[in-house]
């Protein structure tokens, strides 16, 4: 589902990813872990586009992102091209970024009518079941503004749900959460992964890892230092530097 | 002989009040127009300077630099004496005001709408791109609707300034509301009376725009 072959990325002299590859299954749900700073948000926003790698190739689906083949050169591709492929990649961030203008309904049929043109009426209804399923159903007229930060973040869920993704992308979803908020939104996580949707997820909620998470990776330094089923990497970690992280966050 | 025994001619004033108004409704014509086309001018300035794109980028810095550096008359002169002599096409005063008043405010105007884009959380677009939605899709439904409420206290500032810089297509025999007091000022003897009349119906005009700005922005607020 997604390919990733030996990318780099720097900004100016700053060396965030280096020689990076990576495989990801279809319905498979990747934990990534490491320090901050190590190029976890970097190597997510490659994915999608948000940032352009140096060098490297990612694939989504069999596509490659960002470049297309014309008479066996590779060139870069047209933008609509690149609009194409993150319609089928939602991504939830830290800070959920919802549209403050916008009702909760708004925010979540906003790109299905926009990009997909789907009627109004359709996408409501799919927002509504949407909704239900985050358990915020009662909040579709409210404002971002009313809501707790978790329900904000299951309404980005939602959101980016409502484009039906083949892929989900998750930055830290609730490391800007109140403790006592962050279970809910893990739930619809859990959820998520236990229907098939293929997950990257950085977050350093060990819980969620250990129960759905088919492969947990570490990185440091613009490197994945160490990956494996959770299970392994939380009990026996095989690199000095993964057993320092996971001593300091444990 | 020193006089002070001053007396405001009323009569005087009275009869010379609809010259007056009819001088003001072409400001507010002025201003209407200089409006119209410097939001339209500073529209697509502000988007030369914020998309991406070094060419786009630096002309668009290039109109901000020197429209907002060369006094607005010096700008009036060259539109109506230096021009025509350049084009070989004469203009009439009125679009020469027009024209001189647009591509001045455009540049004060860009400058308000790039600082009022920007300050729209970056997070808003990479959310708006992530959901598949085109850079210009994302402005138009997400991005200035945002900036709409932080515009409006700016804009309102800029668009008095406009009215008021109106003032000086008198210099281009543009009859407008300052030169209509100018001309009676002189011929009757009565500067006092005209130039005292006239700023109050400036008064008037700029305290109208104020209000209804103050108007727009707190209803605007009410609906975040
Ligand atoms: N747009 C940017 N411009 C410059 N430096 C950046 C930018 N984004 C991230 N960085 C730097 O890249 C490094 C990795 O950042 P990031 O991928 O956000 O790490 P993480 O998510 O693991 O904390 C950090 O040192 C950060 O300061
Ligand atoms: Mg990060």
């Amino acid at each position: 589902m997604i390919k990733i072959e030996n990318i780099s990325k720097s900004f100016g002299s700053l060396k965030v990813l280096k020689d990076l590859s990576l495989e990801i299954k279809a319905g498979e749900v990747v934990v990534v872990i490491g320090p901050s700073g190590s190029g976890k948000s970097t190597l997510l926003r490659c994915m999608n586009y948000l940032e352009k790698i140096d060098s490297g190739k990612i694939y989504i689906d069999g596509e490659l992102l960002g470049f297309k083949e014309v008479n066996g050169k590779l060139v870069k591709a047209p933008a609509k091209d690149i609009y194409k492929i993150r319609e089928n990649i939602g991504m939830v961030f830290q800070r959920f970024n919802l549209f403050p203008h916008m009702t909760v309904l708004e925010n979540i049929i906003e790109a299905p009518v926009l990009v997909k043109k789907i009627s109004k009426q359709e996408a409501t209804e799919r927002a509504l079941k949407l909704l239900r399923k985050v358990g915020l159903e009662e909040k579709a007229n409210s404002y971002p503004s009313q809501l707790s930060g978790g329900q904000q973040q299951r309404v980005a869920i939602a959101r980016a749900l409502a484009m039906e993704p083949k892929i989900m992308l998750f930055d830290e979803p609730t490391s800007a959460l109140d403790p006592e908020l962050v279970g809910k939104v893990l739930a619809v996580m859990m959820d998520l992964a236990k229907e098939g949707m293929t997950m990257v997820v950085v977050t350093h909620e060990m819980g969620f890892a250990r129960e759905v998470a088919d492969r947990v990776l570490f990185m440091d330094d613009g490197r994945i230092v160490e990956e494996g089923p959770p299970s392994q990497i939380f009990t026996n970690p095989q690199h000095p530097r993964t057993r320092g992280f996971l001593a300091k966050i444990l | 002989m020193i006089s002070f025994g001053f007396v405001w001619d009323w009569a005087f004033t009275v009869k010379m009040l609809p010259l007056l108004i009819k001088g003001a409704g072409m400001t507010v014509t002025l201003t209407a127009c200089a409006i119209t086309f410097g939001t339209m001018i500073g529209l697509i300035i502000a988007f030369m300077k914020i998309i991406k794109n070094p060419v786009l980028n630096f002309i668009g810095s290039i109109y901000t630099w020197v429209f907002r550096g060369i006094p607005l008359l010096v700008q009036l002169f060259i539109v109506y004496y230096a021009l025509p002599m350049v084009i070989g096409l004469t203009l009439d005063p009125f679009p020469a005001a027009v024209i001189s008043i647009s591509l001045c405010g455009g540049a004060y105007i860009a400058e308000i709408i790039r600082a009022g884009i920007q300050s729209v959380d970056k997070g808003q677009m990479e959310a708006s791109l992530s959901l598949g939605m085109t850079y210009f899709q994302a402005m138009r439904r997400i991005i200035i609707p945002q900036t709409y409420r932080r515009l409006i206290p700016p804009m309102g500032n800029e668009f008095i300034t406009l009215l008021k810089d109106t003032a000086l297509v008198s210099t281009i025999s543009m009859v407008e509301l300052t030169r209509t007091a100018q001309i009676y000022a002189a011929s009757h003897f009565k500067p006092f009376e005209m130039f005292i009349t006239a700023g109050v119906i400036y008064l008037f005009l700029t305290t109208f725009f104020t209000l209804v700005f103050g108007k727009l922005e707190s209803k605007l607020a009410q609906s975040e």
